[in-house]
Parts: structure tokens; sequence; C-alpha cells
């Protein structure tokens, strides 16, 4: 892991706001974090810290207040040439959160899962557009016949498999996947993830992967960045931050991951983060630091020595 | 929480649900029964679209247009829930004795009014409280629920909250109404673990305060761990197996309860693909014959295939729908599972 390799991604201290100008509000404060190539990069963390946003504005939905966005080494935020736009739609795809409002409720699946082809401007014959639909959907676990009904008639999981079905088309190299899994039942979901584990063998993908069960992240995620109110305070590869996790917010998050198991969730014990517990001031502010290679940290200093102590 | 007060409170007799799609018939709950009793938790577990989302509907008068209940009765408070027709016989049902958290909190809520607005609507309805009064509780509520800055959030849109927020105000609104029976349809996916396990305990405190009855549907088993008396395990429109929650975890009996225990996570090696079920859920625009997992289960029995199976009873609260244990059936040896689960599951770090 810690040899040279492409970064694809880099975001660099990246900061969102929302609000008027007089009431503004950081959803995304300074992040950094890079994700490279064919790698599965995990962004976890509290509700509302700004995971989605950071997908967002690197599908250039929201624009960024302040910070850098590149991909294979070139810039994507802010101002673009309309070529690199449109290479950048096509290769960077989301999965939206929110299975039941990102698809269009009016339109068939057929034409939800092949809308992106049309975007791209040359013409598919007809005949490869339906064959392109109908292996999308049987490379999610639908049914090709299923290319004639509408979203509504389909169940939560099945409508998240066709937002992925309608990703996949694309042939992208980066997808950006929120919350890709949740609706999904258990086995479906087992069925999702070797299907981006396989394609991304296949096709080196590279995917930033946004969830909240982190028993899914562990076991999919090369590395994993821990975010809360818009801050990374923790980043290190997947195994290791569950094995050493030093942030507080990071232990209180791994406590209470719901074990499929009655006895040891009766017996469970949760941590609780206080963000007083630092004790911060203006003496001893805490930065980006290094605990361990490739172990980050939000620390201040007395923290990060007492968190090298425990090593 | 069976032993000392057997109260069914809600009961489903020989349940039939169908939908009409362009001419065909879809048959979405295929003869259902299930006795809810009074206090309990139980959690409905399955695959997608295996009729979950649906069962937990008609309690409420919520199906499609297009669906309907062909047979069978849903029993709650001496009234026979299926024959209710207008709105008005609703009325009376909905929110107020049974209340309902949405898998999508957008279906919910109203794009086009403040979050603080819609709380203190439910709040001034159903705890009759009103001007400051109503608007106070809501701000209670917002804090309830882990939202920090009431006093901004109050005046905010839905889409100027995060998924996991508007979750959660679902979940207000629905507390705020105060039900008999809470049915919580993937209640918390949107949440990160930390709000999970705070709203889960939020509405386990409310269930012991207002003796309130809770349905859960999620496909999270760890939050079923957590939360349930009791399981439910739904396979194509039909409850395969029921039983207490640790029942149905270390001692299931449904081959298809098996191999959704099988396909965890938590059970994978990292690099190599994880166990999934091989194939598909039957269309259920078709008539399903016999075992509707037979076509899945490589260890099905002949007779998987041409007869549907009765629910066995495997102990007084555990029972479940498979040939396996009709006294004829060949010995068949479930997966590992069960064992490593218990292993893996205690050896939780932190
Ligand atoms: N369009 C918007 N207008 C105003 N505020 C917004 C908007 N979108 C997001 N926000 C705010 O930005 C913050 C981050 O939201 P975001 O959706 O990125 O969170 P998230 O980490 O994806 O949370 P979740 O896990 O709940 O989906 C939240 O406080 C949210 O209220
Ligand atoms: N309005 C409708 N018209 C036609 N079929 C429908 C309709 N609503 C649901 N169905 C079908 O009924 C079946 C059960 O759907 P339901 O939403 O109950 O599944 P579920 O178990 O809740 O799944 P999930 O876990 O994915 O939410 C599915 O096959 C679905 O396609
Ligand atoms: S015997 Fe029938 S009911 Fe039992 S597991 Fe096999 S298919 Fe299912
Ligand atoms: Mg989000
Ligand atoms: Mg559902």
């Amino acid at each position: 892991m810690s040899e040279q390799r492409k970064k694809l991604v880099e975001v660099q201290d990246l900061t969102v706001k929302f609000g008027s100008k007089r009431h503004p509000f950081t959803a995304v404060d300074r992040v950094s974090f890079h994700i490279f190539q064919g790698e599965t990069f995990g962004l976890v963390g509290e509700s509302g810290s700004g995971k989605t946003t950071i997908g967002r504005s690197i599908i250039r939905i929201h624009p960024t207040a302040g910070g850098k966005i590149l991909y294979g080494g070139r810039q994507i935020n802010g101002r673009i040439s309309r070529q690199l736009d449109q290479e950048v739609t096509q290769k960077i795809q989301m999965i939206f959160q929110d299975p039941m409002s990102s698809l269009n409720e009016r339109a068939k699946v057929d034409y939800i899962v092949s809308e992106g082809l049309y975007s791209r401007g040359h013409h598919l014959p007809e005949k490869e557009r339906q064959e392109k639909v109908a292996k999308a959907l049987s490379d999610v676990g639908l049914l090709p016949e299923f290319a004639s009904r509408f979203p509504h008639e389909f169940s939560g999981g099945q409508r998240q498999r066709i937002g992925i079905a309608r990703a996949l088309i694309m042939e992208p190299d980066f997808i950006i996947a929120d919350e890709p899994i949740s609706a999904l039942d258990v086995s479906i979901r087992a069925q999702v993830l070797n299907l981006l584990s396989q394609l991304q063998k296949e096709r080196g993908l590279t995917y930033l992967f946004i969830a909240h069960d982190l028993s899914v992240v562990r076991f999919i995620c090369d590395r994993i960045a821990v975010i809360q109110k818009g801050k990374i305070v923790e980043l290190a590869e997947s195994e290791e931050l569950f094995a050493h996790p030093f942030h507080p917010y990071t232990q209180a998050l791994l406590s209470a991951i719901p074990q499929p198991d009655p006895i040891g969730e009766r017996n469970k014990k949760l941590l609780v983060y206080d963000p007083d517990c630092h004790h911060y001031g203006p003496e001893n502010q805490p930065s980006w630091q290094e605990v361990c290679p490739g172990h980050f940290v939000l620390a201040s200093q007395e923290e990060l020595e007492r968190y090298r102590g425990q090593l | 929480m069976q032993s000392s007060e057997n109260n069914v409170i809600l009961s489903f007799q020989d349940l039939n649900v169908k939908f009409t799609l362009r001419g065909q018939t879809l048959h979405a709950i295929r003869g259902v029964s299930l006795d809810v009793l009074q206090g309990e938790s139980i959690a409905i577990v399955g695959e997608s679209g295996s009729g979950k989302s649906v069962f937990v509907k008609c309690t409420m008068g919520l199906l499609d247009a297009n669906g309907y209940i062909s047979g069978g009765s849903i029993l709650y408070n001496g009234q026979d829930l299926t024959t209710f027709r207008t709105d008005d016989d609703w009325l009376k049902i909905r929110g107020k004795e049974i209340a309902m958290v949405f898998q999508d909190p957008m279906t919910s809520l109203n794009p086009l009014k403040t979050i603080g607005k819609q709380i203190q609507e439910a709040v001034e309805l159903h705890q009759g409280l009103k001007g400051p009064r109503a608007k106070q509780a809501v701000m209670e509520i917002l804090s309830d629920v882990g939202i920090d800055d009431p006093v901004r959030r109050y005046k905010q849109y839905p889409h100027e909250f995060s998924g996991g927020m508007r979750q959660r105000v679902v979940i207000a609104i629905a507390v705020a109404c105060r039900p008999r029976i809470l049915i919580c349809d993937e209640p918390t996916t949107a949440l990160d673990v930390t709000i999970q396990a705070q709203i889960l305990e939020l509405i386990k405190a409310m269930q012991k305060k207002y003796n309130l009855t809770t349905i859960y549907i999620t496909h999270d088993l760890g939050v079923v761990a957590n939360v349930a008396d009791r399981i439910a395990v739904m396979y194509a429109g039909d409850i395969v197996e029921v039983g207490s929650c640790d029942e149905v975890f270390y001692d299931p009996k449904h081959p298809y309860t098996w191999a959704l225990l099988s396909s965890l996570p938590q059970l994978g090696v990292k690099n190599e693909p994880l166990y999934a079920i091989q194939g598909t859920p039957p269309n259920l625009f078709h008539e399903v014959r016999g075992d509707a997992f037979a076509p899945r289960n490589p260890r099905a029995l002949k007779i998987d295939f041409l007869e549907r199976p009765p629910m066995f009873d495997v102990s007084p609260t555990h029972k479940a729908r498979t040939w396996l244990l009709d006294p004829r059936a060949p010995k068949v040896e479930p997966p590992e599972h069960s064992r490593s689960l218990r292993e893996k599951g205690v050896s939780r770090r932190v």
C-alpha cells in the first residue's frame, strides 16, 4: 500500500458552504484526502457531517467555496473547459443515497438506466442500447424484463439497484457510491459488494464508498476516513483503524456498530463522544498528524504524544 | 416478553395481497398469519421485494391504488382492518393508533413546509399543545432525536437537512403522535451508528414508557439483534420462519434463514467474495408452486418443488415453514454460521 501509487482523486483543503452570504454555514471544512487508482476509499462518520456534500462537489453539483479537487492531476472544481466537463461527467458516476427521490418517477426503467448514454452525444443503435440496459440490469441482479416498468413498482432495494445499473452503464472509471447498499437485503448486498469488487478487478475501477454500515466498510475498503462535523478526524488503513482507533469520536463510532449477535448486543458497552473532552484552547489547537505511517489523526501535540504512547 | 401477558394487539390471519399491473396480477403477500403481542418488539427481515413493506402498509390502508387485499383479515382492537374502505375509517387509526416511519424520509415530509412547522402540526394535533408551548415541545423533540441547534433547524426546509437528519425528523413526528403501535420501516439505515444507537434507545425508552408495540423492518441484522424480542423472516410474500431473537439467530431452521445469515459481511474474508444466495427470487406474477425458495436451495428436496410446506413447530415460540422439519425428511445440517457469528460478534473491539 505504501509504494508509489497513482493518485486518481485529490481533495485539497476542500471547503463547501451553504446558506446566505450573511449566514454562511460551513458543511465541509478544509477537508483533504486522496484516493489511489484502483482503491476503495471509505468515508464514514456522523450523519450530516458532509459526506454527500463532498461527493456532490466532486461531481460538480455543489460549487466549492475553497480548496481544490484534482482528477488525474487536473483541477475539476470551479471553472473548467467544456471538454473536461464532459469527460468528468462520464468518467465519474455517483450512486445516490436516496433511491426514492433520485429516480425520475415518470420514466420507465429502460430510460432511467440509459439516460446518461443519451447525453453523451453520440447516438447508439437501439439494439445495442437495449443490450446494454439488459446487461446492466442483470449485472445488478434484476430481470431484464423490468426495463418496461416504472420505479414506483419496485421495492426500495430494487430501486437502489436501478440506481447502480444506471451508473454502471456509463462505464465509469471512478464511482462515488453514497450508501449504495443500505436499502438492500443482506444477500443482495453481498451480491452488489461482490459485483463492485469484481468490476474493480476487471476494469480497475476506483471507489469512494460512503456508508454507515461499518461492517461493510471494513470488509470492502482499503482505507477509511472518519469525518465529524465537516472535518476529517482520522484516516488509516481499514484493519489498522479498527485495531487502533485513536480519536475519541472514532472510538465512539466503532463501539456503536450493531453486531448480528443478540447476546453480544445485550452486553454491549457504548462509548459516547463528548467534544469537550479534548480541552482544546488557544495554546493547544488540533492539527492533522501522522501517528504512525499511514495513520493520521486530528490531534493536539499533547494528544499526539498520548496516542503514540499507546502504540 | 411473551410469557406473562400474551395479549395479541394485532393479528394477521391468512392475509393475501395482490397488485394489478397492466392486466397481470402480482401476488405480493401469499397467505401470511402473524400475531403481534402487546408491548413487544418484533422485527421482520427478509429479501428485498419479499413484501415486508406491503405487509405492514396494509395495517394503515396505505397500499398503492393498484393493490388490494384479496383475502384474510387483520384484527386490531376488535375490528377487521381489511373491511375499512373510506379515509374516515382510516383517520381514526393512522398516526393516532398505528404510526409508521417510512423507509424513505423524503416521501413523508412536505418539501414546501419548514421542518419545525411539520413537527409542530403533529404536536398540536396529537398532544393538544398550542402556540409557544407547542413550539417548545418541538425544540425538545428535535434535541431528543439528536439534532443540534434546534432554533436554526426549526426554520429550515427538508432539502436543507442531510439524509439522516430527515429520517430523525420523521421519527420525531411519529413519536409525537403517541401511537400504540409504531411501525419502523428501515428507520435507521440513513443514520450513523452512534445516532442509530441513540434513536434505537429512544424508541426503546418510548416503548417502555408508553407500553408501545414496535414492528421493525430492517436489513441490518445487527439492529435486529439489538432491538427484537421476536423475528419473522419473510421470503417471496410469505413468513417462512418466526421465533425469538435468540432462536432465529442461534438455531435457525429454514434454509432461507441459513442463507441470509451466511451472507453477513461479518463472516466475510477480505478480498474474497462474500457468500450470496444464487439465483433470483421467484416472479410473483406467476403462482408459486411448492416451497418458493426451493429453486435457489442447493439442498432442496423433491417435495419442495411440488407442495408448499406447512408451518412446523420447533418450540412453543419457534415455527418454520420447511419440509426439513417433517419427521420423514433426511437430516440436513445447517451451515456453521451460527457458531462463528457468536464468536466474531463477541470479539468486538474497544
Ligand atoms: N442544499 C443544501 N442547503 C443547505 N444546507 C445543506 C444542503 N445540503 C446539505 N446541507 C447541510 O450540509 C451538512 C452536510 O450534509 P450532507 O448531506 O453532506 O451530510 P452527510 O454526511 O451526507 O449526512 P448523512 O449521513 O445523514 O447522509 C448538513 O448540515 C446539511 O444540513
Ligand atoms: N404498486 C405496486 N405495483 C406493483 N407491484 C408492487 C407495487 N408495490 C410493491 N410491489 C411489488 O410487491 C413486492 C413486495 O414489495 P415490498 O415493497 O413490500 O418489498 P420489501 O420486502 O419491502 O422490499 P425492500 O426490502 O426492498 O424494501 C415486490 O415484488 C414489489 O415489486
Ligand atoms: S425443504 Fe423446502 S422448505 Fe425446506 S428448505 Fe428445502 S426448499 Fe425450503
Ligand atoms: Mg449523505
Ligand atoms: Mg420495503
